[in-house]
């Protein structure tokens, strides 16, 4: 690895030994600290031809490892674990077991594209991070993500009427990954949210979550729209190699 | 910039100002009024995609964006289309961007636009500005002096441009361009604009981070922490008032606030306000035509205490 933030060595590889005397000399504890060795033989080199398919990878092959992403990557100065220099290079040599250990968190980009801003290369980390999470929910490594479901409750009302109504949104949004919405949090805001308003606005905002906005004349591009997500969601799993059912 | 002709400006709200941004809408609208510059809404407009429709297809993502900007261009004739919302400008200037440059993008656009029975947009054909922009070029910052009638003199203001306003740099092509231009890296449009009212303009170092708008809800404990750095670094400057000029980020803010108060028992003292609203009250527009009582956050008790509200 030209870049050591993030270390290949396991921890449950690391091997100390509590009392060893070797030729007559007491090397406990960390002084007999070795790494058992390991080979790696499961390569799947397929897997970057695969992120390069989908939507935002298609330029992963452009990556030079300068790690100007990952230093300049919002997530990972709360999470040293989140790091998208490493993930591309597990990719781009088909290391899918290691890749494998962190699919738990590679959803959590926020696509603040400081990534996309620092990287030399124009390799669009952002789009990168958004490939690898659908590759691994379409592959069904991972369940899909909170940020998968909110982008489709959120897409799905788009492409049906043109525009969004964001009280129907959150109400979809918990109800598909089922929170409750009397979170405690939520009910201060929406009690400080109504503070100082009269009871007019309020029937009005009301009014928009019952009536749902729409653009006039919607059918033709909504139907259009139907058909591009429907060939693109073929492309996809063409190919990845996955059987064309819908996952939800 | 007093002689140029005014043209007029063609206005895309978007979704989230017609909703939780209610008041920005509002606040920009007075401030035009005020101001005299003619706005127009874009007919029967639609939603740009946000930060969503991307993620299934960025070229879908293109396409929304694209209607709005053919509807301005060819239906209306405007040259120019202003929009308040950092996400909406951010995904029109993408749409731009990729029509100009990327043929795959050109031909989606066009075969969805046939399909949907409209006339494709073409590169060039529209402006796509911010309110910052507008302001900026319409009036600028002495005219905004020249019709100062309440001074935000005393008013500490750290100033928050989030991540849509200016990354990625190349689908700004006129910023980063030396003089008076924005700058990617550190943007000075608000700060003049706000200096120019009268506030004193902390040197805040979060301007452009990012408040994990994209994750609030799917990812809330990420967006809470992030918005505590962005409220903590506001506060050690000694700012009262953050100005926002992003629906998503001024909700993530107010949200984020309370829910790092409820959660996790961290209170945080500036308040958030658009800084339409800010430049508002400076020009001597009353605080209910601005929406400041439809903030969540606050504001009008620091803002009667110094005598602007």
């Amino acid at each position: 690895m030209p870049i050591h933030e993030k270390s290949l060595i396991r921890p449950e590889n690391l091997r100390v030994q509590e009392n060893l005397e070797l030729e007559g000399v007491d090397v406990s504890g960390h002084w007999s600290t070795f790494i058992e060795s390991r080979v790696v033989s499961d390569y799947n080199e397929a897997i970057e031809d695969e992120i390069a398919a989908l939507p935002g990878g298609e330029y992963i092959h452009r990556c030079w490892q300068c790690g100007s992403c990952t230093n300049a990557c919002t997530v990972n100065a709360i999470d040293a674990e989140f790091n998208p220099r490493h993930w591309i290079y597990l990719v781009r040599i088909g290391l899918e077991s290691e890749l494998l250990r962190d699919k738990e968190i590679i959803w959590q980009c926020v696509s603040c594209n400081k990534c996309t801003y620092a990287c030399p290369r124009d390799v669009n980390p952002e789009g990168v991070m958004k490939s690898i999470a659908h590759w691994l929910e379409l592959k069904g490594h991972t369940a899909k993500s909170p940020a998968a479901h909110f982008d489709e409750v959120f897409a799905g009302q788009v492409f049906a009427t043109g525009k969004i109504e964001e009280g129907r949104i959150i109400r979809g949004f918990f109800a598909r990954t089922g929170q409750a919405l009397r979170q405690e949090w939520l009910m201060v805001m929406a009690r400080r949210m109504v503070r100082h308003l009269p009871l007019r606005m309020m029937f009005v905002m009301a009014l928009g979550s019952v009536l749902q906005p729409k653009t006039q004349g919607w059918g033709r591009a909504r139907a259009a729209i139907g058909e591009h997500v429907a060939e693109q969601k073929a492309r996809e799993h063409k190919a990845l190699g996955i059987a064309g059912q819908e996952r939800s | 910039m007093s002689t140029h002709k005014r043209q007029k400006t063609g206005y895309y709200p978007g979704c989230a100002l017609e909703g939780t941004a209610h008041s920005y809408n509002r606040s920009t609208k007075a401030l035009g009024k005020k101001l005299g510059l003619d706005l127009v809404e874009v007919k029967n407009w639609n939603c740009c995609g946000a930060m969503e429709v991307k993620n299934i297809d960025p070229k879908l993502q293109s396409y929304l964006s694209s209607r709005v900007l053919s509807i301005a261009a060819n239906d209306m004739g405007l040259e120019t289309v202003m929009a308040p919302c950092n996400g909406c400008y951010h995904n029109l200037k993408k749409a731009e961007y990729d029509i100009a440059n990327d043929p795959a993008t050109v031909e989606t656009v066009e075969k969805l636009s046939n399909k949907a029975g409209h006339k494709a947009y073409s590169a060039e054909q529209v402006e796509t500005i911010h309110a910052l922009d507008w302001i900026k070029r319409e009036i600028g910052e002495d005219g905004i002096r020249e019709r100062l009638n309440n001074s935000l003199a005393g008013l500490k203001i750290a100033n928050y441009y989030g991540c849509m306003y200016t990354r990625p740099r190349h689908i700004f092509p006129e910023k980063d361009q030396g003089g008076d231009s924005e700058s990617t890296f550190k943007p000075h449009y608000m700060d003049g604009l706000l200096a120019a009212a009268g506030a004193e303009i902390v040197d805040y170092p979060l301007k452009t981070a990012c408040c994990g708008g994209a994750h609030s809800l799917a990812d809330s404990d990420i967006s809470t922490k992030l918005v505590l750095n962005l409220l903590d670094a506001a506060e050690a400057c000694g700012a009262d008032v953050i100005a926002t000029e992003c629906p998503t980020c001024h909700s993530g803010l107010e949200m984020h606030q309370i829910r790092a108060e409820t959660v996790f028992q961290r209170k945080t003292k500036p308040v958030i306000v658009y800084f339409t609203q800010l430049l508002g009250l400076a020009l001597g527009i009353k605080p209910k035509q601005l929406g400041i009582h439809e903030n969540i956050s606050d504001s009008l008790p620091l803002l009667k205490e110094r005598g602007l509200a």
